[in-house]
């Protein structure tokens, strides 16, 4: 079901197929490592840490020096003289180099790197290096690692616990006394990650001459980050050039963790003179690549006796392993001007902290933050209903924000531009379809089978406002350091003197089909056809327009980086309509562009072809207007003003667009095995306007298989002494396609007034409601409270085991 | 009988995708890296190097079979066909058109093993249900679609093929 | 993940080699189908010296029926013993149990003598060869022998198998009463089962029920089907019997609860289905 309204656009909101299909269906996509290398480039293998904690007593190299084909072997010393510790968003003393020193905090951490003629070599000779290591009791668990006496990660910080906020917005002390009831409940949002199928890959070369490095890696962004590169490797920006390929297999946040490496392996080729290649393989990625923090959160609600939230509190305790790499802690205040959700509460106070363990460090991943807030706050609503002898759907409609309070400015400070929450929510559950649902709990009760119904609604941000980390600063600490705000989206439209239109944009895909619809959006503008406009979005940050927020994260796609290339588009094309307005004598008002013509409105047959147009802007300046500069290339720079620094009482708008997803779900618990398994499965989306409505559907399904896999499979699993389960593919359980239920995807539009074209991100939003609404219906199958994520069927059954028969 | 000492580089020589090819190899070298490397097929893609993500599939001798799971030297003799065979003169298949139909592919980073797979298996079973589609599409993993458009098209694929046969 | 160096070596016949494995002893392993072993040597969990392919020794690629038994020879893949016409007829219980061996990819190259030589605790092939009361065919330059498979399976990754052995067949008897049933508990499609349970008819009545990994072994025990009550009764002691081992997937107590569950339910299947 879908209520577009219908848009008056020949390619835009059409669900065109995919340019970038046919490259990658032949074998001929371009990922990093199936580029040419120059012929002197050496391949690079990590020695790793075998150790959660230890502190490092020596590193011989000597047998693994000298073993056949090997150049070198890197060690944290060369680390440590050659870089600054990298940069953090929280000012404790915890640095990290691209290698360990002194000692190591997590398995897997690398030690060392051997650079040798080629992989098998470098692992044949990384067998060879012997690290003497003095080990120290490990930390795993967030509680304990945050409690006094614990052992520390970092001993110069005094505590693992780095930073505590707290935050008040509205009155909740007032709101808590008049309740007619206080409801609380702890949730866990477990560790994982979302493995993209290609694994992080870096070339690196080093120029004496100058100084400079050279990198082509499959990083995402955000961009943000080249200069905590630069800075590590002391060089100024432009001597770090950046670059990335036309292919990347996937990444989901996954490859901003990517950056150390960049530095580890530029150091490396400084080091023995010639380009180094870098293929991280599936063990490494597992064990030390990236991770989605997890998080002990307390929430408690006001209510009254009907179910309306009068206020929430928010304890949250999130782990993020052994550093904080920048943009850490970005999940704890991601999601901080929407912390409430979909509903409409005035009173809110959060305790934010952030605890270190010997675990991998955390880093971005899609959700971000929200699958830790919704899993909390949705089981809370479920829990108030249960509480309170409520129908769960009841309570969330009570509180859902208003339709007319659109723009709507929720209490710790996030602006949501558009949404209609209640409808969405009756249009998802009518025709039938929760009727159906109850039916098929109903029967299976009848039969005597644990059957549960969930719901969650979610408010899904799109487009970070960078100045989002600043939240955690004190306003003080704010004031003196200078305000940080804003998203700048860049993207270029040139046209060449034979009229032909390519562009490049901030925004490197990760399989998000960004080519595609940027064309679609240039094409339209320009009435010329997809196959005439050319799309690279290969990122090189010698060359490229691009900012700090270049990126492709926290769905920064839609709002963002497509409405710059739709200003740059009008710019070309306003250009255009001048020259051409000239040429047929006619007003510029009159002047239409449609089948590859530029033509007048009211006389159709006064036309020109585009690109002969196009043609006099390079060929023939003196024809055109006196005050317009001559060739085709425009930059559209699109700073939306709603992305404000946090104000000094600490509200911040944390995201551009909020799109609203509501699902529910009918699970039932396997009697034989425990499995919960999802039988029906429904999600509405409004997402604004759908710029491309079969790439929307891709990404939704990617992302509910995501929050599947969160919910019921994948889990980062660490023994007591640090030591890292989940090594392989083989125990850390990616779901294929015999795991996916069916899903019924619906869609109403609220266009954004933030954005020109009205299209919210989308693609997180099933990361954050699948696990909470699953978690839910699983809730209500087994009348628990507490149910830990992963759902396994080994959780389950302990839940239900009850007395074993004895013999 | 075919002896090659651990730190001798052979001369293995075997068709791939209908071409002759010949190339060197130690014993330790694995098809996946020696397809990419050595010849420069790089369509085929690493994922896991444990025979579980399924991104390396290949035929060999017309079966799909993990290239990751496999020495270079075990294809002596042999037909190898990989991702870059299906085309015709750029022309995509009909397989390939259904994935592109149907949005089977995101980041294309599982794809060319998926195709190699459903290559051999719809060689078997032209008219597969969809639970033997999805039995088989099990074999792989995929991050980016969530599976429910590779089914689409491995089913619509297979849909073509039987109404072109239809009298 | 690259292996360790190590000498290749493909024999054309099954002299060739047995000379090579009484040569190198524990320093070779035999290269089938691979998919257990080349993992193994990508994680460099395993050094061998040697490896000795004979997937493609001819005398060792074939299925007949011999001696009451179905016997399968050690290049036999596992999708070629799926496909065999006479699968259904002659090994029922191979023919439920096969589908759930890895997947369609694995079992194109996988072979069945492979999976009994690499006796993985839960693996559905030894798990079958046990219930069905089958032998190994072992062979040396100091001759054949056959061992049953109960005396071969000796424990996790452990075989009775000498380290100049080649484990050239496997031998599955052909059982007058086809009846059998066979379940498989894993944590998604293909994985290596938490629990899998076997059965089959004897000509007595009585069900032969076998269990793969709870225990390091496949374990068989006859079950007389008394009626509902004496048979879970027989489970349950079957179940504490067997104990179970824990890891991240499963618990011990889990584990015996899938067989208290899944053993009846798959001897109801089995004496249900047509003789």
């Amino acid at each position: 079901m879908d209520d577009h309204p219908a848009l008056d656009t020949r390619l835009l909101g059409k669900p065109v197929p995919r340019s970038e299909d046919r490259a990658l269906l032949m074998g001929h996509g371009r990922y990093v490592d199936d580029l040419p290398v120059s012929r002197d480039t050496l391949s690079a293998h990590v020695v790793r840490s075998p150790h959660a904690h230890a502190v490092i007593r020596g590193i011989d190299a000597t047998a693994a020096r000298a073993a056949a084909g090997v150049h070198a072997v890197i060690t944290g010393e060369d680390a440590r003289r050659l870089t600054d510790p990298f940069l953090v968003a929280v000012k404790q003393p915890l640095p990290q180099w691209a290698l360990a020193v002194g000692r190591v905090r997590y398995v897997g951490e690398p030690v060392a790197v051997v650079i040798a003629d080629d992989r098998y070599l470098a692992e044949d000779a990384a067998e060879l290096v012997t690290v003497e290591y003095e080990t120290l009791p490990a930390v795993v668990d967030p509680r304990a690692a945050a409690a006094p006496g614990a052992t520390l990660i970092h001993p110069d910080c005094g505590t693992n616990e780095v930073s505590n906020r707290h935050f008040r917005y509205g009155d909740p002390e007032s709101a808590f006394a008049r309740a007619d009831a206080r409801v609380a409940i702890t949730v866990e949002y477990p560790r994982n990650s979302f493995t993209p199928l290609e694994c992080f890959v870096v070339v690196a070369s080093h120029a004496p001459a100058d100084g400079s490095y050279d990198v082509v890696a499959n990083f995402q962004g955000p961009f943000s980050i080249h200069p905590v590169m630069a800075r590590a490797l002391r060089v100024p920006g432009p001597k770090l050039r950046l670059r990335t390929p036309a292919s990347s297999g996937g990444s989901f946040g996954i490859k901003l963790s990517i950056f150390p490496y960049i530095v580890l392996m530029a150091i490396a080729a400084r080091l023995v003179g010639r380009p180094v290649k870098w293929v991280e393989d599936r063990l490494e990625h597992l064990q030390a690549a990236s991770s989605g923090p997890n998080r002990v959160s307390t929430v408690e609600a006001a209510v009254t006796r009907d179910g309306r939230i009068l206020a929430l509190s928010y304890d949250n305790l999130e782990d993020y392993g052994a550093f904080l790499r920048a943009p850490m802690p970005g999940p704890l205040y991601r999601m901080h001007g929407a912390m409430t959700g979909a509903y409409d509460v005035a009173n809110v106070a959060v305790t934010n902290r952030c605890v270190l363990t010997n675990k991998m460090p955390a880093g971005l991943i899609r959700g971000f933050g929200g699958p830790q807030l919704y899993l909390a706050l949705e089981r809370l609503v479920h829990k108030i209903a249960v509480t309170l002898g409520l129908d769960p759907l009841a309570v969330i409609r009570r509180n859902l924000i208003p339709a007319a309070s659109f723009p709507y400015r929720a209490a710790a400070g996030g602006l949501y531009d558009s949404g209609d929450y209640a409808r969405a929510v009756d249009l998802a559950v009518g025709d039938g379809r929760l009727a159906a649902v109850q039916q098929r709990q109903a029967q299976a009760r009848a039969a005597g089978r644990r059957y549960g119904i969930g719901f969650a609604a979610v408010v899904e941000p799109g487009m970070s406002n960078m100045g989002y980390l600043s939240t955690m600063l004190t306003s003080e600490a704010r004031e003196r350091a200078g305000p940080k705000n804003g998203a700048v989206s860049l993207a270029t439209v040139a046209i060449d003197p034979l009229g032909a239109v390519s562009v490049t944009a901030d925004a490197p895909p990760q399989g998000q089909g960004h080519a595609t619809v940027l064309a679609q959006i240039v094409a339209e503008e320009l009435g010329i056809g997809l196959d005439d406009v050319a799309v690279n979005l290969e990122i090189d940050t010698a060359k490229d327009a691009w900012s700090i927020a270049a990126g492709t994260y926290s769905c920064r796609f839609s709002p963002g980086t497509a409405v710059a290339a739709h200003l740059a588009a009008r710019q070309v094309r306003a250009k255009l309509a001048s020259i051409a307005a000239n040429q047929l004598n006619v007003l510029k008002d009159d002047i239409e562009f449609a089948g590859g013509k530029i033509r007048s409105r009211s006389n159709p047959d006064n036309a020109l072809s585009f690109t002969r147009v196009a043609g006099t802007a390079h060929w023939s300046p003196v024809l055109l207007p006196s005050d317009m500069a001559p060739a085709l290339r425009e930059t559209g720079v699109w700073s939306p003003p709603e992305l404000e620094p946090p104000a000094r009482d600490d509200r911040i708008n944390t995201s551009l667009t909020y799109g609203f997803v509501f699902d529910f779900c009918g699970v039932e618990i396997d009697p034989v095995t425990c499995e919960a398994r999802v039988d029906r499965y429904v999600s509405m989306h409004d997402a604004g306007n759908l710029l491309n409505p079969l790439i929307a559907e891709g990404q939704v399904r990617g992302a509910f298989v995501q929050g599947l896999a969160a919910a019921l499979y994948e889990e980062f699993v660490y023994d007591e002494a640090g030591g890292f389960l989940s090594g392989t593919f083989a125990d850390y359980l990616v779901p294929t396609a015999s795991e996916v239920p069916p899903l019924e995807i619906l869609h109403i539009h609220s266009p954004s007034p933030f954005t020109p074209l009205g299209a919210k991100g989308l693609a997180e939003g099933n990361c954050m409601s699948v696990p909470a609404c699953i978690a839910n219906a699983i809730a209500d199958a087994l009348g628990i409270e507490t149910v830990t994520l992963p759902a396994t069927p080994r959780r389950l059954h302990a839940i239900l085991a009850g007395v074993e028969p004895p013999r | 009988m075919r002896r090659v000492s651990r730190a001798e580089r052979a001369d293995i020589r075997f068709t791939l995708n209908g071409r002759a090819v010949a190339a060197a190899a130690e014993p330790r070298m694995l098809l996946s890296d020696f397809l990419r490397d050595a010849l420069g097929a790089t369509g085929t893609h690493v994922g896991c190097e444990h025979g579980i993500c399924g991104c390396c599939t290949v035929l060999i001798d017309g079966a799909a079979c993990r290239a990751c799971l496999t020495f270079a030297v075990q294809v002596e003799g042999r037909t190898v066909a990989t991702v870059e065979s299906l085309a015709e003169d750029g022309k995509l298949n009909k397989l390939q058109q259904a994935f592109q139909d149907h949005h089977a592919l995101q980041c294309g980073f599982c794809t060319p093993g998926i195709l190699m797979s459903f290559t051999d298996f719809l060689g078997r079973i032209p008219d597969p249900s969809e639970s033997q589609v999805r039995d088989v599409l099990s074999g792989h993993l995929c991050r980016c679609t969530g599976y429910d458009g590779l089914i689409r098209a491995v089913l619509a694929a297979a849909r073509h093929h039987r109404d072109e046969k239809a009298p | 993940m690259k292996p360790r160096p190590f000498d290749y070596l493909r024999p054309d016949t099954v002299e060739e080699a047995l000379v090579a494995l009484a040569e190198h002893g524990e320093g070779a392993r035999i290269l089938a189908g691979g998919q257990s072993l080349v993992a193994m040597l990508n994680f460099r969990l395993l050094e061998p010296l040697l490896l000795i392919d004979i997937a493609r020794i001819a005398a060792l690629d074939y299925i007949r029926v011999e001696g009451g038994a179905l016997e399968v020879g050690a290049a036999v893949t596992q999708n070629r013993l799926l496909a065999y016409p006479g699968l259904g007829s002659e090994a029922p219980l191979l023919a439920l149990a096969l589908p759930w061996v890895g997947h369609f990819q694995t079992r194109n190259r996988g072979t069945v003598c492979g999976s009994l030589a690499h006796a993985d605790p839960s693996a559905e092939i030894p798990l079958a060869l046990a219930v069905l009361g089958g032998e190994v065919v072992l062979r040396s330059v100091r001759g054949e022998r056959r061992v049953a498979a109960t005396d071969f399976q000796a424990g996790m990754l452990a075989t009775a198998r000498a380290p100049d052995e080649l484990l050239v067949a496997a031998r599955f008897p052909l059982r007058a009463d086809r009846r059998a049933a066979f379940r498989e508990t894993a944590r998604r499609h293909g994985d290596f089962a938490i629990v899998a349970v076997a059965a089959v008819v004897e000509p007595d009545g009585s069900v032969r029920l076998g269990v793969g990994g709870i225990a390091d072994r496949p374990s068989v025990r006859r079950i007389e089907p008394r009626g509902a009550a004496a048979v879970a009764a027989a489970v349950n002691d079957f179940a504490w019997d067997l104990g179970g081992y824990d890891d991240m997937h499963a618990s011990p107590r889990y584990r015996r609860d899938l067989l208290r569950r899944m053993g009846t339910a798959v001897i109801d299947e089995a004496l249900q289905c047509a003789a």
